[in-house]
């Protein structure tokens, strides 16, 4: 996901030169395509991401589009003074990235788990938040910041993620992305835990149910329109995230769900139980271990379906 | 247990990272082989721990600031009798409390890190506490990074550490004069460091950081410091080579993230352990050492440069470039015109 977005950038930034790439010191190896090709539009600003954010909300006052680059919370929790008042606050032109959603860097431990960021990030007025699912979402999304006059947040994987559409039509910030029709109970995706909700589908299909999918790259502003759709017509309303479950995608939804006069479902967050994960591991280990993998998801809709 | 002389304990940091590592496909091996030295020495021969009582109220305090050095610390804390040297072996590992990153859920461990630029702040904040409660007995060591002196908040817990006199405090930079993509002084200039630190009201002291005897006088004068009072919180400068120890990995910035993959890289890094392995210390995993090592051949990735001036070619400041210091070497010296 990170190397499409490093791709995508690389592509849009030499149609544009206001564009700018600035890491916090990280991207070993992966920048490298962007450095090389772009070098004129590449800064690294060092381990000091205080500075970095607020130093890009700076150069986007004077007219630049700039992408701040760091891994886990450092581009978000570290500096979130700087994202809110300097950047957000100013309508500032920088989009913030962040590699390693959730537990990608699992086995590096507490401090490089980015479990509470799309919480902060969505509390802040001003502010685009983004977490795509796919690598197909992550170049849409990537284009769509780009075009955006205003700050961003967007969440990425690391690698190995699937492409799993085969192209989206028309892509839009706060558009959520119908991935199966459905009926009795529809799953609601944000993020790269979009791999584990699309084999709980494969498998719940095969067992003969057939839930609605939507995949959700924008948290916010978070698409009503399919929120109250499904609401109106499932009996329940899971929604899947690799973050904590307050304050995130869960609680998104949970907040239209509660301002509707009238709906038949009602709402099964997944994700990370409000806890740090103590334990260490893959990415792939700590999902399941943290309930939110395929055979979780799967485990939690059948104790609803048997309800 | 028997207790190792820090020269001991330093070959044994240095031998369980590279298994760490190499086992686990961790990162920082780089950062580990510089810092060793520095750990050795306080856990052998500096700090007043204990490993039956962790907590013990009287201990020093510590804090491994730069936390993705983390295998150091988890070395140096079994090879002291904290927990099993076994369990070294779980480092990243599915279920594991090794976290790459140093996690407080391990016994003698004071302080999770892993974000940069914490933990002399934290470390301020002990040393401020027990000073207040009239306790002089204790001290409290950080080790940071010299990348991580990028983040402002370092000095801000700078400023806060003069202010209020803690002589109890004492700051070690692992100063390998290289971060994440390149040489300190082709990232940010940090030069002239020493003085920096002078400024901001500390007691300097710059020594060769990778010498025990120099850690040793330093730490013993850091110590004489600590008992005037009031007077200034020292920080030693402990210029150090990343990679030491393991020659191909020296000033080369790419075993900052790359692991010991098996063959040549393993077995060569074994091998020039064992070619200055300290008398009466057992490797606990190639006791004889590798009897017919794998070597690199002519296409191996070995003694290139790795880092962002280095490829970054088209524009990058030709007065950025450090002058000395090539992968693979043992070079000290780092120069900006």
């Amino acid at each position: 996901m990170r190397d499409t977005f490093v791709r995508t950038l690389v592509e849009i930034a030499k149609k544009d030169k206001h564009i700018e790439l600035v890491t916090g010191d990280l991207g070993f190896g992966v920048l490298k395509p962007y450095w090389e090709q772009c070098p004129d539009q590449f800064t690294n600003a060092g381990i000091a991401e205080q500075n970095m954010t607020a130093m890009a909300a700076g150069m986007a006052l004077e007219g630049k589009t700039v992408f701040t680059y760091s891994i886990g919370n450092f581009p978000t929790l570290r500096c979130l003074e700087q994202v809110r008042n300097d950047c957000a606050y100013h309508h500032a032109n920088v989009k913030v990235v962040c590699v390693g959603g959730g537990f990608v860097y699992g086995s590096l431990g507490m401090s490089h788990h980015a479990t509470e960021d799309i919480a902060i990030m969505r509390s802040l007025p001003d502010m685009v938040v983004m977490a795509p699912g796919d690598l197909v979402e992550a170049e849409e999304a990537t284009k769509a910041i780009a075009a955006y006059q205003g700050t961003c947040y967007l969440r990425l994987g690391r690698g190995g993620e699937k492409r799993i559409h085969e192209k989206i039509d028309n892509f839009q910030i706060g558009k959520a992305i119908k991935v199966h029709d459905g009926e009795r109970f529809a799953i609601l995706s944000a993020g790269a835990i979009f791999d584990e909700v699309q084999e709980a589908y494969n498998q719940l299909k095969e067992e003969g149910f057939n839930p609605m999918v939507y995949t959700f790259p924008t948290i916010k502003p978070i698409d009503r329109e399919v929120i109250e759709k499904c609401a109106r017509e499932c009996d329940f309303i899971v929604t899947c995230e690799e973050h904590n479950i307050v304050g995130g995608f869960g609680s998104a939804v949970s907040e239209v769900m509660a301002e509707m006069r009238e709906r038949k479902a009602y709402l099964v967050k997944v994700g990370l139980n409000d806890q740090f994960a103590t334990k260490v591991g893959s990415q792939k280990y700590l999902r399941g271990e943290y309930q939110m993998d395929a055979k979780a998801i799967i485990e939690i809709i059948k104790r609803e379906l048997n309800k | 247990m028997m207790k190792h002389s820090s020269e001991q304990l330093a070959w044994l940091i240095r031998r369980h990272g590279v298994e760490m590592t190499h086992v686990s496909g961790g990162s920082h091996i780089g950062a580990v082989l510089s810092v060793a030295d520095i750990v050795a020495v306080l856990y052998a021969d500096v700090m007043h721990v204990d490993p039956e009582n962790p907590k013990w109220e009287g201990r020093d305090r510590f804090i491994l600031s730069k936390g993705h050095a983390g295998a150091s610390i988890y070395a140096a804390l079994a090879e002291s009798g904290f927990f099993p040297v076994e369990e070294l072996k779980t480092h990243y590992q599915n279920g594991s409390r090794l976290s790459g990153h140093v996690s407080h859920h391990l016994p003698g461990v004071d302080l999770s890190t892993g974000s940069l630029g914490h933990g002399l702040s934290v470390g301020a904040g002990m040393a401020y506490a027990l000073k207040k409660d009239g306790k002089m007995g204790q001290r409290v060591y950080v080790v940071v990074g010299d990348g991580e002196c990028n983040e402002g908040s370092v000095w801000e817990a700078a400023l806060f550490a003069n202010h209020f006199r803690l002589n109890n405090l004492v700051a070690i930079v692992d100063h390998n004069h290289m971060q994440s993509l390149d040489f300190n002084e082709n990232t940010l200039e940090i030069e002239d460091f020493a003085s920096k630190w002078k400024a901001f009201g500390w007691n300097v002291i710059e020594i060769d950081g990778n010498d025990h005897e120099e850690l040793r006088n330093a730490f013993k004068a850091a110590k004489e410091n600590s008992g005037k009072e009031p007077h200034k919180p020292t920080v030693i400068i402990a210029n150090t080579i990343k990679g030491c120890g393991v020659p191909f990995m020296q000033n080369d910035i790419l075993w900052h993230y790359r692991f010991p993959h098996k063959g040549w890289e393993y077995d060569c890094a074994v091998s020039e352990l064992h070619k200055i392995k300290p008398e009466g210390v057992t490797d606990p995993y190639t006791p004889d050492g590798i009897a017919n090592p794998v070597l690199p051949t002519d296409t191996d990735d070995i003694g290139n440069d790795h880092t962002f001036s280095y490829t970054w070619n088209p524009t990058y400041p030709e007065h950025m470039r450090r002058v000395e210091a090539t992968p693979g070497e043992g070079g000290r010296e780092h120069h900006v015109d």
